[in-house]
């Protein structure tokens, strides 16, 4: 955790970074950096900035800092903080905003969460449901095959307990969902 | 009592087990469950990170068909996660204008429509608040009453939409539990995070999540879950955790609707207690020592 100083001599700052986070940017100008947010987050020890933090430097316009930020990858999505939050703001769905900003934007890091996220969506269009087989093999396919041997342990105990199945997913071909993604894709213009 | 039934995917994939006690043990308090016809995934934690729109476009797919099935039976989710991704798009349709007009417009192309008529329920909450705790016991053939039990929410069961429960300090499950004659174990992490897909993407954190969360409930028999990732985190990586703290780590982790269906004495291939990483025989042992 950091909750060191930092330096803004040099950098740029975009006033306008706030007004992309509809519809909580009215209710981010409220935040009174209180520290709830960080209090009550039980992985905030891991991140680079602590929750308020980020909400400070959103403010600021610290697009590139908050945007390749640890702090992002490492909610878990409890909706602990904005139950906490004495201002009712919607922290959690920021977080999710602020992640998908970070990978629209192409940031470079935290390749493994991008990456899982990605082949869980891809899954999902594909069939329509989730499995976790295929994200899986997608999600080592695109990070780093090798990656499968840390999860091997945890795999062979499934399939010995006969939680899960070893079909061998095709990942190419029409999906269930195909339709219903490329019309969200028109309306928003960003899938 | 009949209710349309959204299992989600973990329930039949991984999370088996959760699936078949929840039917043998709803069939057993004379609950009907319809499953839902062509339901779909909810998008998880991880449709708002491509798209904003399809975060609610693919939990409202399975709330208009459930609307134009049978909608006004109320739709139950087993899975914390489902559960929260199907009840925010009638939140947030009722927040923000036009919001629902996009969703039709998107949900058009599969010839279907939703008009915000459909009651998203908890598995939690229906075995909680619809049936009595009297018909419960009275279902109880082998009570649990040698088995002390810590009550584990998780986070999304409760948060952010609290209709049913305390937010950080619920107790529903504590009288379900009772009523089945378990001694409930205070559990001080009840509302905690079990890490959600951080065990996949940021292991050392998601471990110390689950370290915290099976310390907290030290001295119980077991662990009672009512969530799909929940179970599957805190019991998959007890091995490893065994291996990073240097001592043996090992607590059953159960469903519900496991201990439930215990109690009520259904058959084994519905409880599907084999499926459990950490084995539960210690339980068992428990269990026909009193009998």
């Amino acid at each position: 955790m950091n909750e060191d100083t930092i330096d803004l001599t040099g950098q740029t700052l975009d006033r306008d970074f706030l007004e992309t986070l509809a519809p909580a940017k009215e209710l981010l100008r409220n935040c009174m950096q209180c520290g709830s947010c960080t209090a009550t987050c039980a992985s905030a020890y891991a991140m680079d900035y602590t929750p308020r933090q980020l909400w400070h430097m959103i403010r600021l316009g610290l697009v590139d800092e908050v945007l390749n930020s640890k702090a992002l990858w490492l909610c878990s999505t409890c909706y602990s903080c904005t139950l906490r939050c004495p201002r009712g703001i919607p922290l959690t769905e920021t977080i999710g905003t602020l992640k998908r900003t970070a990978m629209q934007a192409g940031v470079p890091g935290y390749k493994e969460s991008r990456n899982f996220y990605r082949a869980f969506v891809q899954t999902v269009c594909r069939h329509g449901r989730s499995d976790e087989v295929e994200i899986m093999v997608r999600y080592f396919l695109s990070t780093n095959p090798f990656m499968a041997l840390d999860f091997a342990p945890l795999a062979i105990t499934m399939l010995r307990k006969g939680n899960v199945s070893i079909n061998l997913p095709k990942l190419g071909g029409p999906g269930k969902l195909d339709n219903l993604f490329q019309r969200v894709e028109e309306l928003e213009g960003n899938l | 009592m009949r209710y349309l039934y959204y299992p989600g995917c973990s329930l039949e994939s991984t999370e088996k087990e959760y699936d078949t006690s929840t039917r043998a043990v709803m069939a057993a308090l004379g609950v009907e469950l319809q499953e839902l016809e062509d339901w779909t995934c909810c998008g998880a934690s991880a449709a708002e990170t491509a798209s904003r729109l399809l975060s609610f476009v693919l939990p409202a797919r399975n709330l208009a068909l459930a609307e134009q099935t049978n909608g006004e039976r109320g739709l139950v989710a087993s899975c914390s996660a489902c559960y929260v991704n199907l009840r925010k798009v009638d939140e947030h349709v009722k927040q923000e204008p036009g919001l629902l007009e996009q969703i039709n417009q998107a949900l058009e192309v599969d010839g279907l429509t939703y008009q915000g008529r459909v009651q998203v329920r908890h598995l939690l909450d229906v075995l909680a608040n619809d049936i009595a705790p009297e018909v419960i016991a009275g279902r109880v053939k082998r009570p649990l009453t040698e088995l002390s039990v810590a009550p584990y929410y998780g986070c999304q069961t409760v948060r952010p939409y609290s209709p049913f429960d305390a937010p950080y300090l619920p107790e529903s499950m504590d009288r379900i539990l009772e009523a089945v004659g378990a001694k409930v174990q205070p559990n001080p992490m009840r509302a905690a995070c079990c890490g959600g897909t951080l065990l996949t993407t940021k292991r050392e954190v998601g471990l110390k999540l689950v370290a915290d969360l099976i310390q907290a409930a030290e001295g119980a028999d077991c662990i009672a879950t009512v969530c799909p990732l929940c179970q599957m985190n805190l019991d998959s990586y007890q091995g490893l955790l065994s291996k990073r703290l240097g001592q043996p780590v090992q607590m059953p982790i159960l469903y519900l609707t496991q201990l439930l269906g215990l109690a009520f004495d259904l058959p084994e291939e519905q409880l599907g207690l084999g499926h459990n990483v950490v084995s539960v025989k210690p339980l068992l042992a428990k269990l026909s020592e009193e009998v």
